[in-house]
């Protein structure tokens, strides 16, 4: 049975300046994927994610979103894959794909549940009740529905990435991009972040995940990124790639991390 | 030695209370024209569009970089020539302060909005918010609260600009005074007194700012200075 | 519809020479209120910055008055009301470069305190401890650092003087917008002479202008 991929990446390429980040990725994304995009720091997993989303527009290569492709080709003399993307378009994409940031990047002028509600009401041109209702239910799917008066100022790392969590789930996304979401946050806080990524991960929500928590990343995911020099090194099922790589790149890597243990 | 006399000053009060009216009055007039101008001018200078932010830059620098009372000068002499139209002291006074303090707060507007730190704008259209929604709900909200200091500072400063409106005989308060100075011979007396009502008031505006600065920074939303 | 204006920019270029002789004058009121302005500025700065209520209170009220008021009303009250006070005259000069050199003074007194304080206590601490005086240690270690700091502001209020220099018309001194005055009334034709008189300063006042953003950058870089 094949099913379209909710989200087809294909000839990926990223350049910032004369840095080439990404160059040629290839992915499909099922729905019920969680995918763990692993590699050394500067390999390119968050500028690959946000391309998904379009905070970093590509500069070759497609993202199909739902069987469609996003932007239009336009091709020039000195670029024949040049693709032009509308802003409009792009944030129609925005609200069917969420993201959840490392630094949270919750609103500070708003108590948790108006930054739930955010989106709702702006976006959705909810009415405040309609609004209010789905975001305390939001609230306390991350366990945080005695916080919704509380001001972000008011709220410990892990809360406010709950939250941030809990505005992206509003948005009823098709996919969730967690773009290292507790690298900022004190150690003793991951484990309550985890819980809920890992919750919505057995809920079947389609994701993709990019982390140093290894082994968070063999639990939640069914498949693994590795990346390496902008492109995909090792893909596979956690097993596969964490357990016996085949990759020399991948093996040091993991060997790296050894303190993970599975 | 000079005797000093307050006598003529204080029997001609009633010039220099209007004086000091008019003096509000056209300070009251460019403030209203002036900020939500400097508002249109940030974003236009923010825009990624070369069409709106061009013009905007040109405004900004040519108002910042010359001094006000030629700009006064121009619009009252020069531009009615040009338009054909008629000019009166404080039409040409509110046109010229509104668009030069506009030019100031232009650069405060664009220096709070630009502070507010990326991943604001970032979460923000993550979420599906179009560039507009943005601006109004998220980025705003907080740039306002940052620039309010250097909006009032800026406000002061206006109302010590307004002091020109005196020279193209506008009756502010400084007209006034130098009316009252020639009718009363005692112009010792009456600048100093000016001198001192406008230290009070302008001294008072003063504290009240740094009064606001001192609880916005305690509240935490103040931008460090 | 009324015909468009005709700019005729002849008489104003004729009459060069006396818009030269006016802008020989701003350079002259400017030079003067730099120097005074700035050189008060910093003892009043200082004195700001000291302990003594003796020094500090003087030094406060010196600048809370004269940043409180008007520049013009500061030039119009030295200009008229002084010399009732003297026994002799006041030129326009003198009346327009003591309104704008305390105005700048007590302004630029505020940036030398504030670049000052900001450096931090232990360089002078430091400096002390190796045995400096209080004075040697403002002069050899303190102030070095803290004016890299201040030449921004003070490039601004530099800017502002240049500008305030047009005030000094209203006392008819001869700088560039009286005699852009002069030249209007006798030609007619405000619209070209005051155009003119407003390019001139832009094209004189644009590279400080520039030049304080270029420092603005630059600093911003070098102190992170």
């Amino acid at each position: 049975m094949t099913t379209t991929p909710l989200l087809r990446v294909r000839a990926l390429h990223k350049t910032f300046g004369d840095h080439a980040v990404l160059r040629g990725i290839d992915l499909d994304v099922m729905p019920r994927d969680r995918i763990a995009i692993l590699g050394a720091s500067g390999s390119g997993k968050s500028t690959l994610l946000r391309c998904l989303n379009f905070m970093e527009l590509p500069s070759a290569g497609t993202v199909e979103l739902g069987g469609q492709a996003i932007g239009r080709a336009a091709p020039g003399k000195a670029d024949p894959d040049r693709r032009t993307y509308d802003q409009a378009e792009l944030t129609r994409v925005r609200q069917r794909v969420g993201m959840v940031f490392q630094q949270f990047n919750l609103f500070p002028h708003m108590t948790a549940l108006g930054n739930v509600m955010e989106g709702l009401r702006t976006v959705r041109g909810q009415r405040e009740s309609e609004a209010r209702a789905r975001a305390q239910v939001e609230l306390a799917r991350v366990g945080l529905a005695d916080k919704a008066d509380a001001y972000p100022a008011r709220l410990s790392g892990g809360q406010k990435q709950r939250v941030a969590i809990a505005r992206a789930l509003a948005m009823d996304p098709e996919v969730l991009l967690f773009d290292e979401p507790t690298s900022a946050l004190d150690p003793e806080l991951v484990g309550e972040v985890l819980r809920v990524i890992r919750a919505l991960a057995e809920e079947g929500r389609t994701m993709l995940l990019v982390t140093h928590e290894i082994g968070f990343a063999y639990h939640v995911a069914n498949r693994v990124v590795f990346l390496a020099d902008g492109v995909i090194h090792e893909q596979g099922t956690p097993d596969e790639v964490l357990k016996h790589p085949t990759q020399p790149r991948t093996r040091a890597f993991v060997e790296r991390h050894r303190e993970f243990d599975f | 030695m000079h005797v000093w006399n307050f006598a003529p000053v204080w029997a001609n009060a009633d010039l220099l209370a209007l004086g000091l009216l008019n003096t509000l009055k056209v300070t009251g007039a460019a403030l209203a024209f002036g900020i939500p101008l400097g508002l249109v001018l940030a974003l236009m200078r923010l825009s990624p569009s070369r069409l709106l932010a061009w013009p905007a830059v040109a405004v900004i620098e040519v108002f910042r970089t010359t001094p006000p009372l030629v700009q006064l000068f121009w619009f009252f002499f020069a531009l009615p020539i040009l338009l054909k139209v008629e000019m009166t002291p404080y039409v040409a006074a509110v046109l010229t302060f509104s668009i030069e303090s506009a030019a100031f707060f232009a650069e405060v507007f664009r220096g709070g909005i630009v502070s507010v730190e990326r991943g604001q704008w970032e979460a923000a259209r993550a979420l599906g918010m179009a560039p507009r929604q943005v601006m109004r709900r998220v980025v705003l909200p907080q740039a306002v609260k940052r620039m309010i200091p250097a909006f009032l500072e800026r406000a002061i400063e206006l109302m010590k600009t307004t002091t020109l409106v005196a020279i193209i005989s506008y009756a502010d308060l400084l007209f006034q005074t130098n009316e009252v100075a020639q009718k009363t011979f005692r112009p010792l007396e009456v600048f100093t007194v000016t001198a001192l009502i406008y230290f009070f008031v302008i001294f008072a505006a003063s504290t009240v700012v740094r009064g606001v600065e001192r609880r916005l920074a305690v509240s935490g939303e103040g931008m460090a200075r | 519809m009324a015909a468009a204006y005709r700019w005729n920019f002849a008489p104003v270029f004729e009459n060069a020479d006396v818009l030269w002789a006016g802008a020989i004058g701003t350079l002259r009121l400017f030079a003067i209120c730099v120097v005074l302005g700035f050189g008060f500025g910093l003892v009043v700065g200082l004195g700001r910055h000291a302990k003594s209520r003796w020094i500090y209170l003087p030094a406060t009220a010196f600048v809370e008055f004269f940043r409180n008021t008007p520049v013009l009303v500061q030039i119009l009250w030295f200009y008229y009301a002084l010399p009732i006070l003297l026994p002799f005259e006041i030129s326009p000069l003198t009346a327009a470069a003591l309104g704008i050199s305390l105005n700048s003074a007590a302004f630029s007194a505020e940036i030398f305190r504030g670049g000052i304080e900001s450096i931090d206590r232990s360089q002078a601490e430091a400096a002390r401890a190796l045995g400096m005086t209080a004075a040697q240690a403002m002069r050899r270690v303190v102030l070095p650092q803290a004016l890299r700091r201040m030449v921004p502001a003070l490039t601004n209020r530099g800017i502002e003087i240049f500008k305030m220099t047009t005030l000094a018309s209203a006392v008819a001194y001869v700088e560039l917008l009286q005699q852009g005055k002069l030249l209007a009334s006798l030609n007619f034709n405000p619209i070209e002479t005051y155009t003119v008189i407003a390019i001139v300063f832009f094209l004189c006042l644009l590279p400080m202008v520039q030049a304080t953003y270029a420092l603005e950058r630059r600093l911003g870089r070098a102190d992170a």
